[in-house]
């Protein structure tokens, strides 16, 4: 059984690999358009593991996402620009997560009491206020028209194009440079969150997510643990409001509206709740699918080319058209989302070729994604 | 005072408008445990079906077609797409996200045949004013209070009087003993989509009605307020809806109407003035003004 194991580990570290070596090669082959895509995505995946964390595994829903993307944009605009205190920009990077993290503290009061559908719609007002503050506090805000982001610098190496640098022949621009240090962070919050889900927190939000009652009985402090899923969701978020400013180069409050937080939602239950893996897939799938549309709408049947007008379907209206129908057609078919399609898929497979004890289907340290459905014993 | 009184009745005709939408998110909650995110969309269905037929069936005429059609739809949405994990309660989120992808469509659809228009829905009130003591009104303010009000009682007597009632009340209370007593969940839920549906397509007239300048294609983001309206309320109890709308109505009238004395909040505050009433609300009761606290049995 070890021996199978250490094998099933060894080819996992082998795919890890495999996938790291080719996500490190794009930028030498990829012109900026793909750049720009994947590190949309990068950061969408960020955010989503956040709200995957709160809404999928501790079961708070919340609509209120794009308001700490808000906070981390903007607080890292404010921290590192003019007018604002000017900061070095890793500097405020960092402070500007932290800033994000604070503003879901500050939740608290409501996060920790509020439940369900009301823990919802109160979060939606997060959202409505929030934008109303970044339409009129012009001062740090910049109003209607936003504020333009400084690019980041660590140690004098910065992640813009004003400075010539090129690898193997290739020029590397703000997205080639970017791409790497959205792979990074991306890594890191890959890491962090799956130590986190499959750690005592992620047990314990598991237990609250299911029953609050039975989860207070075995020891977890509720209100802590439900104030903590929101701080550090909100931390997530704030991490993916500074890679979407630096990926963007301008923050523009219409962004950070409600449609960015439906969007953050869908990601995760197109990707399917409760897993890492599904809410990157999904964020990627949200991220990429409209800007893909757009591209390529002349190859399209029955899409008109940009800028006609008089009813005629536009790119981006098919992009809307198709999302909208991928939503309702994925959660139809899979309502445990993308990551629950693969993994039955996958049990299929391993089922035809051999016939392996039924412990073996599901690992035994990742929760099945349908425990979310999974209907409670009735009293 | 003349200013008071009139941002009270803009208030009131503003709560009533918010209650009809309001209730339909209520009803379906009830019913289905779904949030409607796709209810804006059905009222800029209703919407735009008023405007595009009342030429030809005249404004009654148009109505009726708009509000059977917009009913159409919320049930043929409910019966279609939402029921795929069934009418297990543990599925209501996913169905939730459902409701957003159809939201997508059907707003993308009707913003390209909308664009940058306004259209007339042809009410028979236009722009016309009536002197109520000392403030005066539009007639269309009027109007949208009183026909709220009897379509509301119309809709609290199905809820007290009739078996589909009485049978949707029974299963919001506990799912398994009204199926067990024999109440068809999945008609009832049905019914209950419709008639939101319905209620969306009739708030949808006064929202465009004068003073507003016509129906665009942002009117249906007007009902997101009325999410704050419901959830105020306590999101499982009609009446809560109702005193939710008013109370949301009033608070964003007030606020608009007094803006300048309140311009330390920033331009247009009373967009955003229901929201922040929630959340004080929730602050002090977690489950709304109306909704009763949740026994938990173990």
């Amino acid at each position: 059984m070890s021996e199978r194991l250490s094998r099933a580990r060894a080819v996992r570290l082998g795919w890890t690999f495999a996938a790291v070596v080719v996500l490190c090669a794009l930028p030498f082959y990829l012109d900026a358009f793909w750049l720009r895509i994947g590190l949309f995505s990068m950061a969408a995946a960020v955010g989503a593991v956040g709200l995957g964390l709160l809404s999928g595994t501790a079961g708070q829903l919340s609509l209120g996402h794009a308001f700490f993307l808000a906070v981390g944009a903007y607080g890292y605009v404010w921290l590192a620009g003019e007018p604002g205190p000017g900061l070095p920009t890793a500097l405020a990077a960092v402070l500007a997560v932290l800033l994000a993290g604070v503003a879901g503290g500050l939740f608290s009061p409501v996060a920790g009491r509020v439940r369900g559908v009301y823990l919802g719609v109160a979060t939606l007002a997060l959202v409505f206020l929030g934008h109303h503050v970044l339409l009129t506090a012009d001062s740090v805000t910049g109003g209607f028209n936003g504020r333009s982001v400084p690019p980041l610098e660590v140690g004098g190496f910065s992640f813009s194009a004003d400075s010539e640098l090129s690898l193997l022949g290739v020029p590397f621009g703000a997205e080639e440079r970017l791409w790497y240090l959205g792979l990074a962070l991306f890594a890191i919050t890959w890491f962090t969150a799956r130590g986190l889900l499959r750690g005592r927190p992620g047990r314990a939000l598991v237990a609250l997510r299911d029953s609050e009652t039975a989860a207070a009985v075995m020891g977890v402090d509720v209100s802590r643990y439900r104030s903590a899923a929101f701080v550090v969701s909100s931390m997530y978020a704030g991490l993916a409001g500074v890679m979407l400013a630096l990926a963007f180069r301008r923050v523009v409050p219409d962004y950070f509206g409600l449609v960015l937080s439906v969007d953050y939602l869908a990601m995760i239950v197109i990707g399917g709740l409760g897993s890492v893996a599904g809410a990157t897939a999904g964020a990627v799938f949200v991220t990429a699918l409209p800007l893909l549309m757009t591209r390529y709408a002349d190859q399209l049947p029955l899409v008109a080319a940009p800028g006609t007008t008089d009813g005629a379907v536009g790119p981006t209206e098919a992009a809307r058209y198709l999302y909208g129908a991928a939503i309702v057609l994925i959660l139809l078919f899979a309502p445990d989302g993308l990551h629950g399609l693969v993994r039955r898929l996958r049990a299929r497979l391993r089922s035809r070729r051999t016939a392996p004890p039924p412990a073996d289907a599901a690992s035994p340290s990742q929760p099945p994604a349908s425990a979310v459905r999974a209907k409670e014993p009735t009293p | 005072m003349t200013t008071f009184l009139d941002n009270i009745f803009n208030g009131l005709a503003l709560g009533a408008v918010y209650a009809l939408v309001a209730l339909g998110f209520v009803i379906i909650f009830k019913a289905s445990g779904v949030m409607n995110f796709a209810h804006g969309s059905l009222l800029l269905l209703g919407g735009y079906l008023t405007a595009v037929f009342h030429d030809d069936l005249g404004f009654a005429g148009a109505l009726a077609v708009a509000v059977l059609v917009t009913a159409a739809v919320a049930g043929a949405m409910d019966r279609f797409l939402l029921h795929a994990g069934g009418t297990d309660p543990h599925t209501a989120h996913v169905q939730t996200i459902v409701t957003i992808g159809v939201d997508i469509v059907i707003l993308t659809d009707l913003s390209r045949r909308i664009g940058g228009d306004l259209l007339s829905l042809g009410d028979p009130w236009g722009d016309s004013v009536s002197g109520l003591g000392p403030v005066t009104v539009a007639d269309s303010r009027i109007a949208a209070i009183v026909v709220s009000t009897v379509v509301i009682a119309g809709v609290f007597a199905l809820f007290r009087y009739t078996s589909w009632g009485l049978s949707l009340r029974a299963s919001a209370e506990d799912v398994e003993a009204a199926a067990l007593m024999g109440v068809r969940l999945v008609r009832i839920r049905t019914l209950a989509w419709c008639l939101a549906g319905a209620l969306a397509a009739l708030a949808a007239v006064f929202l465009a009605a004068f003073p507003a300048p016509g129906l665009e294609r942002t009117t249906g983001q007007i009902a997101l307020k009325a999410f704050p309206a419901a959830i105020l309320g306590g999101m499982a109890s009609p009446p809560g809806a109702l005193a939710g709308s008013l109370l949301i109505g009033l608070t964003e009238a007030l606020v608009a109407g007094y803006q300048s004395d309140l311009h330390i909040l920033g331009e247009g505050f009373g967009d955003v003035a229901p929201y922040a009433v929630m959340v004080l609300v929730l602050l002090v009761r977690p489950t709304g003004l109306f909704g009763g606290k949740a026994a938990v049995r173990v």
